[in-house]
This record gives structure tokens, sequence and C-alpha cells, in this order.
């Protein structure tokens, strides 16, 4: 038996040769713990991500509109299933990756506790949300962990239609009556702090990064994405003619980067501890969801089992 | 309260058009083979990705195990024969 230092060395080594870990290799048990937080974070938010937009499916404007929004609805409940499926893979079960949901041990993306007052959130989200997640996710998919990349690759060739999507909307509306583009500017004035701040606390202020880099479980620094959203985002906002609603952000000639105004990470913070606008609300129809499915749950069952008796 | 149930574990493997093998890609949780099936197709296969699913049972897949592959797999280890570049052809001949 080889001892924890060998193993640990073998596994730094295959890491930085590229070469992907799979679920019955050795790994540290921090690798695995930080995995299995961030992979279940990962698997809520696709599933908790699913209300803000549920909440506009009978309301779209059109029945193209509707179908886009179904399709894309699905896709993030797609999504939570590779994902969970995914961390099973590190030996957790799903009932217990749901309790951890249900109880509030488990945390969700923080973006998903603000409701969606108009049409417009709906490009907003699409646009803004999936465009930052897919800024992430691209980067998440050069990971270490092969389920994870796997899921990673797969989900962000389905999101980029998601991110189409909502910039169309978000056209639709600019491009329209006054009124329409009043609204979608305040779609954009509502979600663009908290879409800045769903890619993660400022680096000075996560910690353990080091580690967590060498390992490949994070690829990127949140600044560093942050950054890379901005700068493709504010030209397709200057496009549609919206205003992005920060008086601070400058395009630096010499770095060639945009540098956005102070975060407002208090909110940020208070948002993650359970204090946001919606935060209750996505947690009850989470918990309700799961106590009002279990009938059916258990009922294909009781299905499955008589099956198997008169079968044998 | 009775431990709740969601299922049992299935790998599911697609084969992506005709004359290729099929090829897992990932797992999902179902309570029989039917519903593992229709599972598969609304998670795995949302985009035209398959023609064919197959769905098993995680619990009836064995696997090798990572910890023993350089035992296992030696007796390939040593039989450079096996391959076609293993043989010198003469100069001149050919269709080898």
């Amino acid at each position: 038996m080889k001892d924890e230092k060998t193993l640990l060395e073998e596994f730094q080594s295959k890491i930085d040769k590229g070469i992907k870990i799979e679920p019955k290799d050795w790994m540290p048990e921090k690798y695995r713990k930080q995995l299995i937080r961030m992979m279940s974070q990962h698997a809520h938010s696709e599933i908790v991500g699913m209300l803000p937009e549920g909440n506009w499916i009978t309301r779209a404007p059109s029945l193209r509109r509707k179908a886009i929004l179904l399709a894309k609805v699905q896709d993030e409940a797609g999504h939570g299933m590779y994902l969970y499926s995914a961390t099973e893979t590190l030996g957790i079960d799903r009932s217990e990756l749901l309790e951890q949901l249900h109880t509030g041990k488990a945390k969700y993306s923080s973006i998903f506790n603000y409701p969606t007052l108009t049409w417009a959130d709906i490009g907003a989200i699409g646009w803004l949300v999936d465009g930052a997640a897919i800024m992430n996710q691209t980067a998440l998919a050069k990971g270490s962990y092969g389920p994870y990349s796997r899921a990673m690759v797969r989900i962000c060739k389905e999101e980029s239609f998601h991110n189409r999507q909502g910039y169309e909307i978000m056209c639709s509306l600019a491009f329209g009556s006054e009124e329409q583009k009043q609204m979608a500017q305040d779609a954009l004035n509502r979600w663009w702090w908290p879409a800045i701040m769903m890619l993660g606390p400022s680096d000075d202020s996560s910690p353990n990064s080091d580690e967590l880099m060498r390992w490949k479980v994070k690829m990127e620094s949140n600044d560093a994405i942050r950054e890379r959203f901005i700068d493709r985002t504010v030209p397709q906002a200057d496009y549609i003619g919206l205003t992005i609603p920060d008086p601070d952000l400058m395009f630096n000639k010499e770095t060639g980067h945009y540098k956005h105004g102070p975060i407002n990470w208090e909110e940020f913070f208070n948002v993650i501890k359970g204090n946001g606008p919606c935060n209750k609300i996505r947690l009850k129809a989470r918990v309700d969801a799961d106590r009002n499915g279990r009938w059916v749950r258990e009922a294909t069952e009781a299905y499955a089992a008589k099956k198997r008796i008169v079968n044998s | 309260m009775e431990k709740d149930t969601q299922g049992t574990l299935w790998e599911v493997f697609v084969q992506a058009n005709p004359g290729i093998p099929h090829k897992h890609v990932g797992s999902l949780h179902a309570s029989d083979e039917e519903m593992a099936l229709q599972n598969a197709r609304d998670v795995y296969t949302r985009r035209k990705e398959g023609i064919s699913i197959w769905v098993v049972e995680a619990k009836n897949i064995k696997a090798s195990s990572p910890e023993d592959i350089g035992s296992f797999f030696e007796p390939a280890n040593d039989k450079v024969y096996r391959h076609p570049t293993f043989y010198k052809v003469p100069d001149g001949v050919k269709h080898l």
C-alpha cells in the first residue's frame, strides 16, 4: 500500500499532465469534499434557477417565446440532473444532497433569490445570468474531475442558446416602443449587479484558492472571469442602446479591459445568508415540490415491485 | 418517518448514429427500466444526440479498479509482436 505522500504526488502529477481524475481513482479527502460542495451547489442552482423563469412561462408574449422558455427551463432541469449524477460519483447519495438543500445547509447561486418582475427580466436573465454562468462554466469544463468536466462541456454547449435567446428578447424590447425600451433598461438596472456578483467574491477575500487552482478544481480566479464577462457584455449593451448601471465603468486603454465601480459585497453576503428578496419562497417551492412529489416516487417504486413479482 | 426513495441508479449509454458503438453519457435515477429509458431520453437526448439508448442498473456493472491497472493490463505490455509495425518487410515487397 502506497503512503499518502506518494499518492498525493501521483495525483498532482496526473493533474499537471492534464489527465482527468475519475471516480474510482485515489483523491485527497479535501478534493472530494470541495468538489461535492461545488458540484452540488451547482446542481441546486440549476434546479432553483428554474423558478424565476418558470414564473413567466404562462405569460410569455408569444407562442414562439413560450416554446423557447419551456425548452430553456427543461434544459435547466436536465443540467441539474447531469450534475446530481456527477456529484454522486463522489460517493454521496442523492437524498443526502437534496436534504442539504432543503435544510439550507447547501447553498445555490445568489442570483436566483431576485424576483422576475417583468418580461424583460427573462431577457436579462438569459443575456446576463446565463452569460456569466457560461464564462464560469467554460473555465470549469477544463477542470480535473472527469465527470464534472464532461457535464460542463455538455452544459456549455446547451447554454449558448440560453444566452442568445435572452439577448434576442433584449433586442426586441430595446428597439421597440419607448415603454419597451424602458422596461429593458429597468431589467438591466436590476440584474447587472447581481450578475456581476454571482461570479463570486473578489480574489482578495476568497480564501484557499491556491490549492484549488493547483488541483484544477477552480480554473480561474473570480475577478478574472468577471473581467472577461464585463468585457464581452458592455459592447452588447452599447449595441442595443442600453446603459450599464455603473457610473464608474471605464474602458482602460492600457490594459484593454473595462474597470468596474465598487461592488456592494454586503448585499451579496446578505443574500447568501438567506436575506435576499426571494430566498424564503425559493426554498419553500423546492421543499414543497419534494414533499408533494413523494407519493409519486413511492407509487413508481410500488409499481416496479409489482411488475417484478408478476414477471417472476 | 421511512427513508425517502430516490429510485435506483442507472448508467446510460447512447448510440449517436448507426454503425458506431454506444457510448456512456452519464447516469440517472429511476424506479424501473422503462422509466429509466424515458428519463434517459429526456435527460440525455433532448437535441437528437442519439438513435438508440441502453440503460443498465449501475449495481450490475463490474469495473476494473484503478489500483490494479498495472498488473491487470500487464499481459499486453510485452507483446509488441501483436502489432504489424513489429515485423520487417523486405524492400520492394508490396501489399503486406
